[in-house]
């Protein structure tokens, strides 16, 4: 499965973190591309709630939609969601989102992990087996890439 | 006809080498190559790089093109570029995302230490 993952060290406690990345109140002040503010947020954070998230991309300056389900929640460690994007982003597939909170001394290590779903129909068809020897090379691109994430903090 | 159990396992024999996953790194990062400036980085003699470039282009993740002297190589695997293509958008959107979670959470840590207080 292709997937990105990014590790954060955030001082402040785990239920906090959690509560910024979860709610709606939360999700205005972060999510999104760039500078371009957040005109709509909705999340419902329970399994099964629905979340919406609609942002203004200053690269292009267009609005973009994001929505999806929560599909695990265990505050204030743990939450999946899954995403999908809203009108015309080449991007059809639907795609998952898991979130840890570990409680750290300095405050909370926030693992974010953003997973393309290759099973889906309507994702692009990837001949059968070639996500397996993705995953490899992905994993060998991703261990700089996220060196360069912990280094550059 | 190679069927698709065969090319896999090509494309997994291919990707268990460092060296060659570095080849293909290489690749990725720029357009294309000539046979010597990808054997540059390796303390490997040319003709063990082309050992390494025959078996990805066995594995159909690599093209050669000869123009008179020079053989320019190219990577080939479309999949992969569109899984790069897809895990560089990201990796954008949410470490910018989190870039702004962090203080956004650290001044709610803040306050919740003050009204504690």
């Amino acid at each position: 499965m292709t997937s990105l993952t990014l590790v954060r060290i955030i001082r402040a406690r785990p239920q906090i973190v959690f509560d910024a990345a979860t709610t709606a109140e939360g999700i205005v002040h972060w999510w999104g591309p760039d500078d371009g503010p957040v005109l709509v947020a909705e999340a419902d954070p329970r399994v099964g709630g629905r979340y919406r998230v609609r942002f203004l991309r200053m690269l292009d300056n267009t609005e973009y939609e994001s929505s999806g389900e929560f599909l695990e929640i265990v505050r204030p460690e743990r939450v999946v969601m899954s995403w999908r994007w809203k009108g015309g982003v080449p991007d059809p597939c639907e795609s998952r989102i898991e979130m840890t909170f570990e409680a750290i001394p300095e405050g909370t290590r926030l693992t974010f992990v953003h997973s393309l779903l290759h099973d889906e129909d309507s994702c692009r068809s990837h001949e059968a087996g070639w996500s397996g020897a993705l995953e490899k090379l992905e994993a060998y691109f991703l261990s700089e890439n996220r060196r360069e994430d912990i280094n550059s903090r | 006809m190679v069927n698709s159990q065969e090319r896999l396992d090509r494309t997994f024999k291919a990707l268990t080498d460092p060296t060659r996953r570095a080849i293909l790194a290489q690749l990725q990062r720029r357009d294309c190559a000539s046979i010597s400036e990808l054997a540059e980085p390796f303390a490997i003699h040319l003709p063990a790089v082309m050992k390494h470039l025959d078996v990805l282009a066995n594995a159909g993740l690599i093209t050669r093109s000869k123009s008179g002297r020079t053989v320019t190589v190219r990577l080939r695997a479309q999949p992969i570029r569109e899984a790069m293509d897809w895990l560089r958008r990201y990796e954008q959107f949410w470490s910018r995302s989190l870039d702004r979670l962090a203080p956004y959470a650290e001044g709610k840590e803040a306050e919740a230490r003050r009204k504690s207080r």
